[in-house]
């Protein structure tokens, strides 16, 4: 029993590896499971049992973790950023951002430049929480 | 007092997978394996690093309860308990060519930092690997 759901494990971090990866593509939920070879309802299921939130949740908080690694690493335009990190309308990222991270995008650029840590160690702590994620204030990430 | 780290630890569920893995396909050698009462102790290191070890171990009885060590592979299945190894390169564009010639499942291309070029994969259990070329390279 427990090595199926190892298996099962390991098969939701691949489509969750892949939402790491391919956040900027069209995904949506009956993508994600084709690529878990799954069914869009179990496979929400099982990703929501595995890890504790929706894949369309874990997609975009990736989506909007991105977003404020790059206001804050590059001087790409608000608009410019929304497109990279996948979203197709500037209000609908900018309501989703204000939303989950507390502030508008132009306002959490004025943060300043992030400290230079390994791409992995920002994309998990500067990820907004799952919990809180209406109230998060997001911390600078230290050195691992 | 301390003065350096000598062995880190991660759990591999397969022992013999995790040497079929980290040797044969990454370029670790095999530092110790001998059979401790129930437990092989394994350890890798790069040829280059001998002084810097990784503790190949795998969970189970009498270190861990049968309950404790399916918990333990659970957690390491869905990245949650996985070990971190961060790995140096003078050439990440170069490794992550040979390493996709030798069969490694790597889903990211090697990307630029602010601290230098690196690319990150998972060994098959779901331990986090990530390589970096740092910025000055570390052998100018």
């Amino acid at each position: 029993m427990s090595r199926s759901t190892e298996d099962s494990h390991r098969r939701m971090l691949r489509a969750r590896d892949a939402v790491d990866r391919r956040y900027a593509e069209p995904l949506d939920v009956p993508a994600l499971a084709r690529l878990a070879h799954v069914s869009p309802a179990h496979f929400i299921r099982t990703f929501r049992a595995t890890f504790g939130e929706t894949p369309n949740r874990y997609l975009q908080r990736r989506r909007i973790e991105r977003a404020m690694f790059l206001l804050r690493t590059s001087d790409a335009t608000v608009t410019d950023v929304c497109m990279r990190v996948g979203f197709s309308s500037l209000g609908t990222f900018s309501r989703v951002f204000s939303a989950v991270v507390g502030e508008a995008p132009s306002v959490y650029r004025r943060r300043g430049p992030l400290a230079p840590v390994p791409g992995c160690f920002a994309m998990a702590w500067l990820r907004p929480g799952v919990e809180t994620a209406g109230s998060e204030k997001p911390g600078e990430p230290t050195a691992p | 007092m301390l003065t350096s780290i000598s062995i880190s630890q991660i759990f591999v569920p397969d022992q013999d997978a995790a040497l079929a893995f980290y040797v044969d396909q990454l370029g670790f050698a095999v530092q110790a394996d001998v059979q401790f009462g129930p437990m092989r102790f394994l350890t890798v290191a790069l040829p280059t690093d001998p002084g810097h070890a990784v503790l190949l171990e795998k969970p189970g009885p009498p270190g861990h309860s049968e309950e404790t060590a399916a918990q333990v592979r659970e957690l390491v299945a869905k990245g949650a308990a996985g070990g971190h190894l961060f790995l140096t390169t003078d050439d990440a564009h170069r490794t992550h060519a040979e390493l996709a010639a030798r069969g490694v499942e790597l889903p990211e291309a090697p990307t630029v930092q602010p601290y230098g070029i690196d690319f990150g994969f998972r060994d098959p259990f779901g331990n986090h690997l990530r390589v970096a070329q740092t910025t000055p390279p570390p052998s100018a």
